[in-house]
């Protein structure tokens, strides 16, 4: 049995700590072990977006990320997206265009969406499109989650 | 996904001990795009995983026009391709790191480990190839330097010994009336693996015609990245013009020994071979002219 590692980090900008082992990855770690089970686990191996968040601002997969690596870093997850008082514009937008029917994909699509307009506050459909590429999602046809994305995209920009 | 101990060296010398004394138990965590996905398939078994991203040599991204680009093993694509200073000093590099997986994937994949991997499809070595890079290599006795076409030896095999580990990788600062260019083939638009892959440049002369340089490398054609010797034979000294890019793409295409498989088959690998020569020349061409 491998030595337990001890992790400290910020979750949703609160410090936060707990114990792992080197196998744990993030997404297990926040799921199983600290509850929070709004990243998704689709396909565990890089290729669905499901898990997505970001560590230090950069959009990852945290099926691909061990929790003892983020050690000092600064992780982001859906459950950090709303305020108590309104949610994120993007889920906003994700609810008025139906962008979503069983939802598994959801908060995968939108922290990737969210990390889009971070660095690109106006994108192209294209743009939207090329970025949603690493994130899959078997009910939509994709067309409603690239609209919402495109429409966020705008409500921010008017209210920036 | 099976038990073993995770390790984040601090220094070189950490790692080098730690990676001698394991052997084939021990491997090198960089990004984790591709070792957590073996591991947790359970077609890896490892007592030890060492994260060399705590290492600052196998973390530097630094250019100048003096010494040229150096790449840190470990670093993610997406930071070399936000760097506005390299990805306007390396186009030809930039079309390979920026389709490597999705965004998700450019996160955290490093250059060095796409290398390490050693797949005959990797995206960026044969960019690498034709930007003449070369692989900085740490381990028991020091460091030693290999020039990247000579990394790969087989599917998955390179030429790192027990104890050894891709440190950095140096590639030189682009001459006057350089250019480089990859383009792969996948039958989708974008995350997926390449059916031929090929990286080409070429340096011209003060009358920005005649070739002085080229190199070509090509992709998922044999069981290593090729470099097509003779195809940039057939530009070197010459006007470039249409008839000796037809040349090089023929002299590409005729080395290229791919395999059948569910991407493609042998003689489309081959047709392939010919036509994304003839494009990245093109590319590499109209670069080199300062016209793209």
């Amino acid at each position: 049995m491998a030595t337990r590692i001890h992790v400290q980090t910020t979750l949703n900008g609160e410090a936060a700590e707990f114990l792992c082992d080197s196998r744990q990855s993030l997404l297990e770690v926040l799921r199983d072990d600290l509850g929070f089970t709004g990243t998704k686990e689709g396909c565990s191996n890089g290729n669905c977006g499901a898990c997505s968040l970001q560590i230090d601002g950069v959009l990852v997969d945290s099926c691909l990320v061990l929790a003892a690596e983020v050690d000092g870093k600064s992780v982001n997850t859906i459950e950090g997206l709303a305020s108590p008082a309104q949610l994120h514009p993007l889920q906003q937008k994700f609810l008025e265009h139906a962008a979503l029917q069983c939802g598994i994909c959801t908060p995968g699509f939108i922290m990737a969406a969210k990390a889009l307009l971070e660095k690109n506050p106006k994108p192209t459909e294209h743009e939207v499109r090329y970025w949603l590429a690493g994130n899959l999602c078997r009910c939509t046809g994709y067309d409603k989650i690239v609209r919402a994305v495109l429409d966020a995209a705008e409500s921010m920009e008017a209210s920036a | 996904m099976q038990t073993f101990d995770y390790v984040a060296a601090q220094t070189v010398d950490e790692a080098v001990s730690l990676l001698a004394s394991k052997g084939d138990q021990a491997r090198v965590l960089a990004g984790g795009t591709d070792l957590i996905v073996q591991l947790r398939e359970g077609r890896r078994q490892l007592e030890t995983v060492v994260d060399v991203k705590k290492i600052p040599e196998a973390n530097v991204l630094s250019y100048d026009a003096q010494n040229g680009l150096h790449l840190g093993a470990a670093v993610a694509c997406h930071r070399i391709y936000n760097d506005p200073v390299i990805s306007k000093t390396y186009p030809g590099l930039m079309d390979a790191f920026t389709l490597i997986g999705g965004i998700q994937i450019q996160g955290r994949a490093s250059v060095g480990g796409n290398l390490c991997n050693s797949s005959p499809a990797a995206d960026s070595t044969p960019t690498l190839i034709a930007h003449r890079t070369m692989c900085v290599i740490a381990g028991p006795n020091g460091q030693r330097v290999v020039p990247v076409e000579q990394f790969c030896t087989a599917p998955g095999r390179n030429v790192l010994e027990n104890g050894e580990f891709l440190l950095s990788l140096r590639v030189p600062a682009p001459p006057n009336n350089f250019g480089a260019h990859y383009l792969r083939f996948i039958p989708r638009n974008e995350m997926d693996i390449a059916v031929v892959g090929v990286g080409s440049s070429l340096m011209l002369g003060d009358d920005k015609s005649t070739v002085t340089d080229a190199r070509i490398a090509l992709g998922a054609v044999a069981p290593t990245p090729l470099v097509a010797v003779e195809a940039a034979a057939a530009l070197v000294g010459k006007p470039i013009s249409d008839d000796t890019i037809a040349a090089a793409a023929s002299a590409a295409a005729s080395i290229a020994r791919p395999i059948d498989d569910m991407r493609g088959t042998v003689q489309q690998r081959i047709h392939l071979t010919g036509v994304l020569t003839r494009r990245t020349l093109q590319g590499a061409l109209s670069r080199a002219r300062g016209e793209s």
